[in-house]
Formats: structure tokens, C-alpha cells, sequence
């Protein structure tokens, strides 16, 4: 964090200087490092052996928070008779199916609701929400049910223990011991604790279920929904967050709503029927959805004709990034777009991007400077070793000019779920114009050409009307702001999601964001000073939802409403005034009584008691069990990394069996066990450069900070392989190999796994060959693989195999013998 | 300031003096004069920092129609004023020579960039994205109906604004590309 993130940081040591214990958990010892009052290196990819073993710890000394797991999360729940958990199955849970390495997730439900509609979750069937449950499903409240959550978990956490961490993630005993007592001890109704993560989590071919074993954890020890609790996403990208919420991602609309799919749904009652339970907040999903459609196709959307649904495309399955460079490949992709974006050095398995880019009939590539996605046709790696001639290249290319963060309006959305407006400082050089422009622009150009064939019919009905601006004929952005935020049946901006309606009659762009512009105000504009207000610091930006800062916080309450603690108090029940009150805004209904129990045949928000935090969820409460929406599986198991030097001790199933891979020529693995690619091998990111390095290579002052691309190894290693300070070292995997300097430092500790060392290799990806850097140098992300995990389609970039050569790489033709030599000895 | 003639007054002599050479003894009359070039801005626009999600608050300066200096935001709750290298560097990011403000185009098989007007381009890239999706349009897939291309697919950065996104996601999918994606994803 402090590496990545170097001014949110200021805070944790803030924390620190007010007595906070900073563990730092990372193979590679960074700046965080540095300043922590702990560093544990730990192998990369086995994180889920860690937190399990945390778990284990609170379960079996019966350290978690009784009161607040007993009211607010799942474990009383009773779960289906059929549900068979890895124990059982020796790695795999019930509903596997081998010939799709896909999970029937049905057996996993609430004991009675087996019958109800599941189907193997995935980025390309529930998006972000997973499917609903029971509001009331049997429970048992005394915990000791061998079928409700909490003996579930405690018998699938039983294998995680110290012994485990050591053997596995290279922590000693003495080491897990005092993580595990100061989470312990730093948790409950006087204090809390938070996790914080990044990418480290989240690549991987389990990513998804890191994050759920914190949730596990953190919902144990009562940490969510309260101040100084929580588990922190911190993201790498300045509207990273806003990217997803208002997507350009496959499987959602706009506030988390999923693309409609050919084979599940057929008509909007049909969607809305599948799409999830009725109670929670996710029953009003009807008066979302239409009023989306509604701003989408304005008046031609109406209740006669399902106010436009069957003007979405429809998904038929996996239609993501990687899908799509495998479909450039094949040649069913013609033409695309890269939007301040550069897969060509950015993503995994670079190759297979540039041949992508190399077979369309299209490109169009908009950044600020001519990153090499835009070049590769004239000086990628591939015309070195002659796998690609520029003569032979067909694409054609157009790189436009864009505008820069300080030539444009409009919001980012920060890691805190925060909108900040930006205003515009000056105009753009030349032919630079916004994204913004481009799109508004591009749309009325295709309008202009349609006809009047029917599958031109949404983009001719489309509301495409912004008032245009300045001497380019800017769209408004604050227009466009607004029409996200919504409208009502009177014209005039909603203040929040709670006056969306079912019958059409509201409209709004992303429900989630409504209120932004409440008022005819943009909120995301105010700028009060952080030392005039209070610390929760309300009147800075707008954070969705509701300008709510900390997300489930009717948990920071016990169930009575009264504060955990004074020390840890929030938002509190104010029986005087009959209402929630505190320092943030609740979220919750303002005047839903802390005693209040749902009639029966309540829907929505009405279905939950309140005593219900967790108001998305179907049931109000947190999950420490999924019994739906996850595609492998309703608890976190440990699996290897696709790629690992290390045998799944903990299963008899080496890999998480419902990963993604992609066996294609473009895309070869480093055979398993190989003793050829004996080390582990991560990546990382420096203070000094941003992800692919087109907005930092090109700047004099970070160029000249981190100069050149480095591997850090321990003396150890260096010691084994032959590699000097200061020298080269070519790392070398199944895609490709790559050279850079070599940093001999005793800050790399080998670790002891399974009675062996492992020697992990860590690398910054910043650089590559063009892109108007000031410094240039290998790509690392070409020595990744595509392999991904099932739910979120993200790849396996933190953790894979590789060898490492003193010397710098072979060149052109022999750069392809050397990979042929070590992909089959 | 030290009492005394000009001598005494010099930097050097107070530092040898013993004088913290870190504080009031660094200062000459030359630096005294200095004034920050913020002072002389036309313009201030509030910002916000475009590398990592933390959301440094930024204040702009403009001067003579280009920017003068990028600061951090005092005001800000979340970075109190604060950059980090990257931000402090930003200036850079939106002045640094090797930013194109010109349109280039690469015509299949050819070996060097071409020139071509912002306009000219607008309605090429128009024109491809008509005939790609009426040759690549599926109305049905599997025997179900799907109303979409999967010709057309689009990549975009996650330091595009919301707005932005949101447009993106509009007209796309009003197209029928469904291949829409995000840095969000990897």
C-alpha cells in the first residue's frame, strides 16, 4: 500500500501512531514492508491456507463475536442434506461435473431451497450480485445443528493449521501465532480490524474465494459494517471502481445489473423472475432495470413492449477480455476499440494480444501518447523473431489524440466508492478530444447511417441528445451526469434510488449513482475542507450508495440499535426520534426499528427484519456461507496455482477443478511439476510508474527514478543460478522469455515449503518496447499464461513458474529455440 | 533574519556560524524574492489525481493557456495536500512532448503512419463500425435469439470518467456489441 497507494498509506500509519499493529503479508518486501510493524513473506498463491487457518483459529477457540454472528451473518442457517463439502468429496464439492469442470451448484442451497432455480454462477450468468435465497430458511440458533453454517465451517477449516501455513505458505508457527493473536485480540466491541488488498488477491485462478475467506474472517470477528473494520479493495486505477459500477464490462448493465442471457431468460417478467430473490434490496431490481430502459430509449420504451428489453444483446456465455483476443485469433472479431488502455504490454499472455491486433481488419487506439498497442504492427517483439511481418499485417489502424484528465470534466470514482468532479483547467492541443467527445460524436455519425432495417431499430430509438459545448462541441458531461443520476415523472433530478419506480415512470442511468444530482446539484463537485467538517468528512464528493462512507453500517450497532461500544460507536437507533442517526448516513431504512419483524409475504427491503444489516443479500445477512452465485464452490478451499512448484497437500486436487484455461497453441502452459520452471514467479507494481507504463514511462522525472526493469532475487538464488548485482537475468516460462537487471537482495527471503526451499522471483511489469517511453524494456506480462479464475474471468497473473538464466536473452529466431528447449527438454 | 551587515547576513557565514542551514539560514535575499508560480495563474480548476484510486484532490494552474504547475488539493479529506511521485509528476503527464495531438492512421499492409484529419477519421471509423456489424450480425444463436455482433468488441482504461464509461456502454450496446471490457476485469 504504501507502494501503490503512498497517500491513502498516510492514514495507516496515522493508525499506527495511535497504537494500530501493521502486519504486512507479501512475498515481495516492499515499502509496506518497511514501515510495518510485521513483514511475513508468504509463497505467492497460497493465501487461502493463511486465512483458513485464521479461521480455523477462531473457530475452534471460540474467538469469534457470538452476538454479532449470531444476529447479523448466516451461521444458524441450515443447509441442503445433499450439500457434500470437500471433506466429503477429497477436494471438490458436490455437483462437479468432470466433462465441463463445471459445478451444479443446487446442492449447495438452504435446506429448502434445493428446487429453486441455481445454475453454476460465472461472470457470464449472475454478475456481481449471485442468485437469491430463502429470506427465512431454517436455522438453528444454538449453533450446534451438524448441518448449519457454523459446524459446516468448522469442519471444512479443521485441515487449516499452523502446521498447514508453514508447510504450505512458508509462515512459520511462532510467525501465524502472532497474526493470529493480534486479529484476535484487536477485534469485538472496543476494537476492529481491517484487511486491506489488491491485485495479490484477486489474480489468481481462486481469486475470488481470497476475498471470500477475509469476508469469512471478517464477519467472524464482527468486523464489517463498523469504523475501523472492513475489507479494503485497493484499486489501482483512478476510476477503476467507476468503471465497474457504471461498467464497460460484458456481463452487467450499469449498478450491477446482469446482461441479459439467450438461454435463461426470455421476456423482462422472465428476467426479473430469474434474476435473483424478492426480498432484500434486490426486489426493487423491476424499478432499476425499466428505469434504466427508460433512459436508455426514452419514450419508446413503454410497459406494451417491455419498455425495450429485447433491445439488449444477449450473452451466451463467456464473452470477456481473454474470449475476445481468442476470437481475434479465429477471426470472428473485425473490428475494435482501445480506449486509454494497452493490452499489448498491460495484459497476460502478450503474444496472444498482439497476435489478436495483428488479425483484425480494425483497430481504433485513443491515448495520450502512441502506446505500443498502437504500434505493434511496425516494432513488436514478434517482428524480431519473425513471427510477424509488417507487410503481412492487414489491420488497419487509426490512433486518435485524447484528451488528458486536466482537458475534460467529469467524475472518477475512487477505491472509497467516492465520486469527485473534476473541473476542466484549459482546453485540448490539437486533434486531442475527450473520450467523452469521441463516443457522442461516433454515436451521431452511426445514427446518421442507419436505416430503416429493424436491427438498426435501438441504436435509431436511442436518447442520444446532449447539449454541445464550446468551440468542439463538447457533449455536457454534467448532462450526462444527470441522466445517470435520474429523472422523475416531473423532470426533475431523483434524490435517491428509493424513488425509482416499476411502471416507467422514473428514469435513471445507473440506480446505484442516483442522488449525485440531487437537487439539480452536483454533488460530486462539493469540495467543503476536510478540516471543516467532521472526520467521516460527508461533504466532500458524493459516495454511492446514498453518500453513505461506510457500506452494512446498521452493523455498527449491536441488535437493540445501541452502539457495540462508545469507542467504536456510529449509527446508532434513536428511539425518541424513531430513526437511525450517527455520524455517517445509515444505511438502512432511516425508520425501520431495530424490533421490527417482517409481515409474511413481504418483498424487498420490507422482508427484512431489523436486525438485518446486509440488505442486499436476500436473507439480510452476511454470508459466511454462498449458498449461491459462486461457480466454484460455497466455501474457500486451497488449490494450487495452475502453474506451481508445490503438490496440494491439503487435497487430493491440485488446481481449482473449475478454473478456465485455454489450450491453444498461442497459450501453452508450463507442464506441471516441471523441475525445468522451479521457481515462483510474481509480479508487482513501483511508486515511480503506473501499471503498463504509458502514463509514467514518457514523464522525465519517473523515468529517471526507476530507469530500467529489474528482478530482485535473494543472494541465495543468485548464488544457485549464477547471477551478479548490477548484471542480467533472462526469466524464462512456456510463453516467452525476457531479460532484465539483476538486484541481489537480502530483502528476497527463500522460504522453507514441504522440506524444500522455494525461491520466489518478483518483477515490476512497467515497461516495453515503445509506447513514447523514455525508458523501454522487456514486457513482463508476456511470460504469463491465460488461465483464469471461473467466477470473474480474471487471470492468474500473481502466481506462476519460471526459470531463470544468468546472461540477457537470445534474440530473433533463437529466442524461439530457447522456449521450444524448455517447454520439452 | 540575522541582525548586521550584508556579510553577516549570508547564508554560508550563518551556517558556519552554526545556524540550522535546514531552516532560516537557507534563506538569501534572492530566495526571499522568489515568488511561487502559482501566485501568477490565471486559472485554478479543482482536480483530481488520474494514476492510482486513492483520489487525491488536485488543484490546476493555468498560465497563458497552459499549465503552470499541478498541486495537491489542501482541502482534500482523503490526501490533505498530498502527492505522491506520480501526481507530483502529473504536470508532466499532461505537458510532456511526446503526447500525439494529431490524428495517425496505418492503412493495411503498410509500413509507416499516415496522416489524417480528426473529421476524415470520425466518418471512417463510422463507416467500419456500420458494414462490420450489418456483415457480423447473429439474430440467433443456438436457435435463440440474440440481436448481436461479435464482430465488434472494445477495450477501455479504468482512468475513464463515468460518464465516459457510461456513454461507451449506451451505444454499444444499442449496437448489439456485447464484447465490451474494462481494465475493471484485469
Amino acid at each position: 500500500m504504501a507502494e501503490c497507494h503512498p497517500v491513502g498509506f498516510q492514514w495507516v500509519m496515522e493508525a499506527r501512531l495511535r497504537g494500530a499493529k501493521v502486519f504486512h503479508i507479501d512475498p515481495r518486501f516492499s515499502r509496506t514492508s518497511a514501515v510495518a510493524d510485521r513483514y511475513l513473506p508468504i509463497r505467492a498463491g497460497s493465501d487461502i491456507v493463511l486465512l483458513g487457518a485464521l479461521i480455523n483459529h477462531v473457530l475452534s477457540n471460540e474467538l469469534y463475536f457470538r452476538e454479532y454472528v449470531l444476529a447479523y451473518t448466516n451461521a444458524a442457517t441450515l443447509v441442503s442434506k445433499r450439500f457434500q463439502d470437500t471433506e466429503d468429496l477429497d477436494g471438490l464439492f458436490s455437483g462437479f461435473d468432470p466433462e465441463t469442470h463445471r459445478y451444479d451448484p443446487s446442492s449447495w442451497a438452504y435446506e429448502g431451497d434445493e428446487e429453486s432455480e441455481a445454475e453454476a454462477a460465472g461472470a457470464d450468468s449472475y454478475g456481481a450480485r449471485g442468485a437469491g435465497a430463502s429470506a427465512r430458511p431454517p436455522s438453528d440458533p444454538t449453533l450446534r445443528h451438524p448441518r448449519c453454517v457454523l459446524q459446516i465451517l468448522k469442519r471444512h477449516f479443521a485441515r487449516y493449521t499452523p502446521e498447514m501455513v508453514d508447510e504450505l505458505c512458508g509462515i512459520p508457527p511462532e510467525d501465524f501465532a502472532e497474526l493470529a493473536e493480534a486479529i484476535t485480540a484487536n477485534s469485538g466491541r472496543e476494537r476492529t480490524t481491517a484487511w486491506v488488498y489488491s491485485v495479490g488477491w484477486t489474480q489468481h485462478s481462486v481469486g475470488a474465494q481470497y476475498i471470500r475467506a477475509s469476508a469469512i474472517l471478517q464477519l467472524l470477528l464482527g468486523n464489517m459494517g463498523r469504523p475501523g473494520g472492513g475489507i479494503m479493495a485497493l484499486r489501482g486505477h483512478a476510476s477503476i471502481q467507476g468503471s465497474t459500477d457504471i461498467p464497460t464490462l460484458f456481463n452487467l448493465l450499469p449498478g450491477y445489473i446482469a446482461m441479459p442471457h439467450a438461454h435463461r431468460h426470455e421476456d423482462l417478467a422472465h428476467y426479473l423472475e430469474m434474476e435473483g430473490a424478492d426480498t432484500g434490496y434486490w426486489g426493487n431490481r423491476r424499478s432499476y432495470l425499466v428505469s434504466l430502459l427508460k433512459s436508455w430509449w426514452g419514450d419508446a420504451a413503454t410497459e406494451d413492449n417491455d419498455f425495450c428489453f429485447d433491445y439488449l444483446p444477449r450473452l451466451t456465455g463467456d464473452h470477456g477480455h481473454y474470449a475476445t483476443v481468442m476470437g481475434q485469433i479465429d477471426g470472428t472479431v473485425k473490428g475494435y476499440f482501445v480506449i486509454g488502455e494497452n493490452p499489448a504490454v498491460g495484459s497476460a499472455n502478450g503474444k496472444a494480444q498482439r497476435l489478436g491486433l495483428a488479425n483484425l481488419d480494425w483497430l481504433v487506439v485513443r491515448d495520450l501518447t502512441l502506446v505500443e498497442t498502437a504500434t505493434f504492427w511496425k516494432d513488436g517483439p514478434e517482428l524480431e523473431t519473425g513471427e510477424l511481418r509488417t507487410g503481412d499485417i492487414a489491420t488497419e489502424v487509426f490512433f486518435l489524440p485524447a484528451a488528458s484528465h486536466v482537458e475534460k470534466e467529469g467524475t472518477f470514482t475512487n477505491t472509497q466508492r467516492l465520486l469527485q468532479w473534476r473541473e476542466k483547467a484549459l482546453d485540448p492541443l490539437g486533434e486531442c478530444r475527450s473520450d467523452l467527445w469521441f463516443y457522442y460524436h461516433l454515436g451521431k455519425r452511426i445514427r446518421q447511417r442507419l436505416g430503416d432495417d429493424e436491427i438498426d431499430r435501438p441504436a435509431r430509438e436511442l436518447t442520444w441528445d446532449y447539449p454541445e459545448m464550446g468551440e468542439h462541441r463538447d457533449p455536457s458531461a454534467e448532462a450526462v451526469l444527470r441522466e445517470i443520476n435520474g429523472t422523475g415523472p416531473d423532470g426533475r433530478a431523483l434524490s435517491s434510488y428509493r424513488e425509482l419506480a416499476p411502471d416507467g415512470s422514473t428514469r435513471c442511468g445507473c440506480w446505484i449513482y442516483c442522488g449525485v444530482y440531487a437537487d439539480e446539484v452536483n454533488q460530486a463537485a462539493r469540495r467543503e475542507p476536510g478540516s471543516r467538517q467532521s472526520w467521516v468528512a460527508p461533504e466532500w464528493g458524493w459516495a454511492w450508495p446514498a453518500n453513505r462512507r461506510i457500506l452494512y453500517n446498521r452493523a455498527s450497532a449491536d441488535p437493540d440499535g445501541r452502539p457495540w461500544s462508545e469507542r467504536k460507536a456510529y449509527i446508532w437507533w434513536d428511539a425518541e426520534k424513531g430513526e437511525w442517526t450517527g455520524h455517517d448516513v445509515p444505511d438502512f431504512d432511516l425508520r425501520k426499528p431495530p424490533d421490527y419483524e417482517p409481515p409474511d409475504g413481504a418483498r424487498a427491503e420490507a422482508a427484512l427484519a431489523g436486525t438485518d444489516p446486509f440488505i442486499m443479500q436476500s436473507d439480510g445477512k452476511g454470508w459466511l456461507y454462498v449458498p449461491s452465485g459462486l461457480s466454484d464452490g460455497p466455501l474457500p478451499a486451497h488449490y494450487e496455482p495452475h502453474e506451481s512448484p508445490v503438490l496440494n497437500t491439503l487435497y487430493g486436487r491440485q488446481s481449482n477443478p473449475a478454473r478456465r484455461t485455454y489450450d491453444r497453441p498461442e497459450n501453452p502452459y508450463n507442464p506441471p511439476g516441471s523441475a525445468r520452471f522451479p521457481y515462483v514467479f510474481t509480479t508487482s507494481r513501483l511508486t515511480e510508474h503506473h501499471t503498463a507504463g504509458a502514463m509514467s514511462r514518457s514523464l522525465a522525472y519517473l523515468a529517471e527514478l526507476q530507469p530500467e526493469l529489474f528482478c530482485e532475487v535473494s543472494p541465495q538464488l543468485a548464488a544457485e543460478v549464477g547471477l551478479v548485482n548490477g548484471g542480467w537475468a533472462t526469466i524464462v516460462t512456456s510463453r516467452t522469455a525476457i531479460e532484465a537487471r539483476v538486484l541481489v537482495t537480502e530483502r528476497v527471503r527463500p522460504l522453507r515449503v514441504q522440506r524444500q526451499i522455494i525461491h520466489q522471483v518478483v518483477m515490476p511489469y512497467h515497461w516495453g518496447y515503445g509506447g513514447g517511453g523514455l525508458v523501454t524494456g522487456d514486457i513482463v506480462n508476456d511470460l504469463l499464461p491465460v488461465v483464469l479464475d471461473p467466477n470473474v474471468y480474471i487471470q492468474e497473473s500473481k502466481a506462476g513458474t519460471c526459470a531463470v538464466l544468468p546472461g540477457r536473452r537470445p534474440r530473433g529466431q533463437a529466442l524461439l529455440d530457447l522456449i521450444e528447449e524448455y517447454r520439452h527438454g | 533574519m540575522a541582525d548586521g551587515g550584508w556579510i553577516s547576513r549570508w547564508p554560508v557565514i550563518r551556517q558556519l556560524k552554526g545556524e540550522d542551514g535546514r531552516r532560516d539560514a537557507a534563506r538569501s535575499a534572492r530566495t526571499d524574492a522568489l515568488r511561487p508560480r502559482t501566485e501568477e495563474a490565471d486559472t485554478v480548476a479543482r482536480s483530481v489525481c488520474p494514476y492510482c484510486a486513492v483520489g487525491c484532490g488536485q488543484l490546476v494552474y493555468v498560465k497563458d493557456g497552459k499549465v503552470s504547475q499541478i498541486e495537491g488539493d489542501p482541502g482534500s479529506p482523503i490526501s490533505r495536500g498530498r502527492l505522491c511521485p506520480k501526481g507530483s509528476a502529473s504536470k508532466q503527464l499532461v505537458t510532456h512532448p511526446g503526447r500525439q495531438t494529431q490524428v495517425l492512421y496505418r492503412r493495411p499492409y503498410g509500413t509507416e503512419w499516415e496522416r489524417l484529419d480528426l473529421e476524415t477519421a470520425m466518418d471512417m471509423i463510422a463507416d467500419r463500425v456500420v458494414r462490420t456489424r450489418r456483415e457480423t450480425w447473429q439474430e440467433t444463436h443456438e436457435g435463440k435469439e440474440v440481436r448481436r455482433t461479435l464482430g465488434i468488441a472494445g477495450l477501455g482504461g479504468a482512468t475513464l470518467d463515468n460518464e465516459e464509461n457510461y456513454l461507451m456502454k449506451k451505444l454499444y450496446t444499442a449496437l448489439g456489441a456485447i464484447q465490451v471490457e474494462n481494465q475493471a476485469r484485469i
